[in-house]
């Protein structure tokens, strides 16, 4: 047998430097990901993940390793988002953290069966619907939360009794080598890996065929990912993002008060503020900035340290740049209508976003925000709170993304509802109704059976 | 005419009217269509007798009964389905509400198949309707006369600003692809799914799909044959074999098989009599086309035909057969067989049985017969499918308690009942918070401190309660 051509130059090198502790990861090439996805194949097959008790312990090993590495969280997302150790410790571990113990104290009652109403035919079985895993599940993760956005899902991926691999993002570099490092200290090492790949190879890897991809980013490369599972009918949950309204009045000032007694005078010398993850998105951000209405609030720019202030907009138009995509920085367009109803009008005339919030002490006017909007989640007279929300589900509709995940719903997502019904042979006394030669007087009975079924809810039904 | 466009166009604009939002609109359209199905039910069994020669027993259980037991279903649970659903709350927002709301997701697209033209129309409908979408209905042309009938009834009985019938091949099917839906329901072959989840994603939505697959049919242990032949005889032959959770092929020991032939070949007279052609009970296959696609992969069998082969192009009748001593890489294993046509491949030990199931991919329905419920179990938790039914074919899917809908390869999403509403839902999270308890929340606000931080993480751990 030949063997085969020797790899170029470039890719000997690159072998060369094999990842060390603390070097940032290299690419998985396409390859790798094979052996991977094959490694976490058989590992399913072999029935590993179906256990409660293996569940259980991977959960717990998830909470062990965010305790444990607290520290080096911190500092790699100080390192890559310049993210403050209150935001991370909070948004980012306390938070995957309760998911995972959520899921732990809760696992042996999701993965009961769930009987379900019989009817006349089906009185003496068993009738339940059971949730199977999926396989083995790909998840991919985004920057602006590089860890909650892979780590909840992977808890909702276990706590189903899913094999998975993680596809933390290419942007935060130190976040994703510290995930690399990590998973395979703490997670079975057959069912759970950790890839590293970009945007554009996303599509190849999918197409070796997974029984699930969840993705979170924005919603070009949401439906590039879409595409790539179309082509294998592979399910998708597409957590994407999307302009977020939220709508108040007077405003600016409230706002600039608020700013100081959170940042002080000078945020870029708060150790409480972030910066953008990097320059592209830090230059998209200064871009539309500049060119969309006046700056009230902030508006000050540092591309050293990719630094840009709390900045609150006034006079925005809706056709400025910056009411053109999502913005996903620091930047706080405020637009004036007259009244509720142009508010409603101008949300409804955009695309659906992942959330819609209302600031409001009228009840009315928040009632009809929530039931003439359409949006992922809704949030009054507060921000952020309710995607944090374990028992709520978090996830958007339209271009906003589709399916959902948290708690309960991440359990979900990642099972198959099997419906089972457990028949006995023995009981004819009624099947037989349904059998040929076809007469008129058992079909009669069986449609007599049907009315009176409908009258209690579906009992009497016979077939 | 109207063009696909302009269909549209009206229903979105109905839509946004939110004419279909109160409850009592959509009470109206459902309580309709059940006096569609009422009125109409001569017509309707017609209908599918000059598509498939569908006898009329079949004809109503499975077209029009399972239709208005799914609208009463409906009927009665609207109410109850459209509440909003609380969730428990933490301590920081213990005085706000909390809950999950379901909200329709706008203009969906549901695209039914040819062999149960009816229900598989119809059944999603009741769910995008209680879930109170617009609804273009694509029906198949391939089943022409019950495509003519939907056609004429829908925009009498259900509200013409937001129901629309669109008709066509494939050429319009792709035309209509191309326009964006809020949600896309297919049932049909898994070729076709890849072209509407490719088009679907280019608009990122979302799509439940309704496949098929092959159903093994697994029979061991202690079983009694004919208990087991008139289940199976009634569950594969149904429709002619078109149903896409038919028993597809069957996998038991030699004994077995000895014992279930003369067993099948018994029950297959005593339900349809010695000339089967004859019995006005037995439907056809629903195109010439159809019908070579069966015979080529009867006639590239390498398998003994021990019951039926009969066969008439002209009528599109092919006689219920059962084929034994087939091996796994059988012209019959090669594909879904949709058709009249029983396989029995015969392999000694149950673990190699589900073995070799697990080499393909999953399929809509697993079935397995047995008298013994450790073999239930066993076969159960070792095998994965859309649904599972053990000791009976098809009836599990008739009960609308049950979510229906295929896994891998058989599809993905379901519905029925309670399902099809979810299915056609946007479930919304949402949280009304008031002003209290605002020295609480200040606990997260900058500047951040440690102080703040060990407050916040007690307040999280394990024996306390979730602050934020």
């Amino acid at each position: 047998m030949s063997r085969p051509p020797s790899p170029t130059p470039a890719r000997w090198f690159k072998a060369l430097r094999r990842t060390r502790l603390g070097d940032p990861c290299l690419k998985t090439y396409p390859l790798e990901s094979v052996d991977l996805l094959r490694r976490a194949r058989v590992a399913f097959q072999a029935g590993r993940t179906l256990k409660e008790n293996f569940r259980l312990a991977q959960l717990e090993a998830v909470v062990q390793m965010l305790e444990e590495h607290e520290c080096d969280f911190v500092d790699a997302l100080g390192r890559d988002l310049h993210k403050p150790r209150f935001e991370t410790v909070v948004s980012e571990l306390i938070l995957v953290k309760n998911e995972a113990l959520y899921a732990i104290n809760n696992l042996k009652k999701w993965m009961q069966p769930q009987k379900v109403e019989r009817n006349l035919s089906t009185t003496l079985d068993d009738c339940l619907v059971i949730s199977e895993p999926l396989g083995v599940v790909l998840i991919i993760g985004t920057w602006c939360s590089p860890v909650q956005m892979c780590l909840v899902p992977l808890v909702g991926a276990i706590a189903a009794g899913n094999c998975a691999i993680i596809s933390p993002s290419e942007s935060t570099v130190h976040t994703t080598e510290l995930l690399h490092r990590l998973i395979p200290s703490y997670l079975d090492n057959e069912c759970f890996h950790a890839i590293l790949a970009g945007l554009s190879d996303l599509p190849e890897v999918i197409e070796l065929k997974f029984d699930h991809v969840f993705f979170t980013g924005n919603k070009e490369d949401g439906s590039k990912i879409a595409l790539a599972a179309a082509r294998t009918l592979t399910p998708v949950t597409l957590i994407l993002g999307g302009k977020n309204p939220y709508v108040k009045a007077r405003l600016v000032q409230a706002l600039k008060c608020c700013l100081m007694e959170f940042y002080g005078s000078n945020p870029q010398e708060s150790r409480s503020f972030g910066r953008i993850v990097n320059l592209e998105i830090f230059n998209r951000t200064r871009g539309i900035l500049w060119r969309s209405g006046k700056v009230a609030v902030g508006g000050h720019v540092i591309e050293a340290e990719k630094y840009i202030a709390p900045t609150v907009l006034t006079d925005v138009a809706e056709s400025d740049p910056v009411m053109q995509k999502e913005i996903f920085g620091p930047v706080l367009p405020i637009l004036t209508v007259n009244n509720v109803d142009e508010a409603i009008s101008f949300i409804n005339k955009q695309e659906k976003p992942l959330c819609v919030y209302a600031y409001s002490t009228n009840g009315k006017v928040i009632s009809r925000f929530m039931s003439e909007t359409c949006s992922g989640s809704f949030c009054s007279n507060d921000c952020i709170l309710q995607s944090v929300m374990v028992a709520l589900p978090f996830g958007g509709v339209g271009a906003s993304g589709m399916g959902s995940f948290h708690g309960r719903y991440s359990f979900d997502t990642f099972s198959h509802k099997k419906s089972c019904l457990l028949r006995s042979a023995r009981f004819e006394c009624v099947t037989y109704l349904r059998y040929p030669p076809f007469e008129d007087r058992n079909l009669s009975l069986m449609t007599w059976a049907s009315s009176l079924s409908q009258k209690s809810q579906g009992w009497c039904q016979i077939m | 005419m109207e063009s696909q466009s302009q269909v549209l166009e009206r229903l979105r604009t109905a839509f946004e009217s939110r004419v279909t939002i109160p409850e009592k609109f959509r009470r109206t359209q459902l309580t309709n269509l059940m006096s569609m199905i009422k009125d109409n039910e001569e017509q309707i069994v017609n209908a599918l007798h000059k598509d498939l020669t569908k006898p009329k027993f079949e004809a109503i259980l499975s077209e029009v009964e399972i239709v208005m037991n799914e609208l009463h279903c409906a009927l009665s649970n609207l109410t109850s389905w459209m509440q909003p659903e609380y969730v428990s709350k933490n301590l920081a927002t213990k005085l706000d509400e909390c809950f999950v709301r379901r909200e329709p997701l706008g203009v969906v697209l549901i695209i039914g198949p040819w062999n149960y033209p009816m229900q598989l129309l119809i059944v999603p409908l009741i769910g995008a309707i209680a879930a109170g979408n617009c609804v273009v209905i694509k029906p198949s042309e391939v089943s022409a006369a019950t495509d003519n009938l939907i056609t004429e009834l829908i925009p009498k009985y259900l509200s013409k600003d937001c129901y629309a019938v669109v008709r066509g091949g494939a050429k319009e099917t792709q035309a209509l692809l191309k326009n964006r839906f809020d949600h896309i329901f297919y049932t049909g072959s898994q070729a076709v799914a890849r072209v509407v989840l490719q088009a679907a994603a280019v608009h990122l939505t979302p799509v439940t799909l309704e496949l098929g697959g092959k159903c093994p049919c697994l029979i061991y242990g202690r079983v009694n044959a004919t208990a087991a032949a008139h289940r199976l005889v009634w569950s594969k032959f149904f429709n002619a074999g078109q149903s896409c959770v038919a028993p597809d092929y069957v996998l038991c020991s030699k004994a077995t098989c000895d014992a279930l032939v003369p067993a099948l070949r018994q029950v297959l007279e005593d339900f349809y009599g010695s000339d089967i052609q004859k019995s006005p009970d037995m439907s056809r296959i629903v195109t010439p086309k159809h019908w070579t696609r069966l015979m080529g992969l009867l006639n590239r069998t390498k398998g003994k035909v021990v019951v039926g082969g009969e066969h008439d192009e002209k009528d599109r009748y092919i006689a219920p057969t059962v084929v034994v001593d087939v091996a796994e890489d059988d012209a019959l294993m090669e594909e879904e067989i949709f058709g009249p046509i029983l396989p029995i491949l015969t392999i000694e030990s149950l673990e190699e049985s589900i073995k070799l199931t697990k080499t393909k991919e999953k399929p809509l329905a697993f079935y397995v017969f047995s008298d013994e419920s450790s073999v239930v179990k066993k076969v159960l938790e070792n095998s994965s499918s859309g649904g599972f039914c053990s000791n009976d074919g098809i009836v599990h899917m008739a009960l609308p308690g049950l979510p229906f809908g295929g896994v891998g390869n058989s599809g993905f999403g379901h519905y029925h009942g309670h399902w099809g509403f979810e299915a056609f839902s946007h479930q919304r999270a949402v949280m009304l918070r008031g002003w209290a308890l605002e020295k609480l929340n200040a606990l997260r606000y900058p500047p951040y401190s440690d102080e703040k931080l060990s407050w916040l993480r007690w307040t999280t751990s394990p024996k306390s309660c979730s602050i934020m």
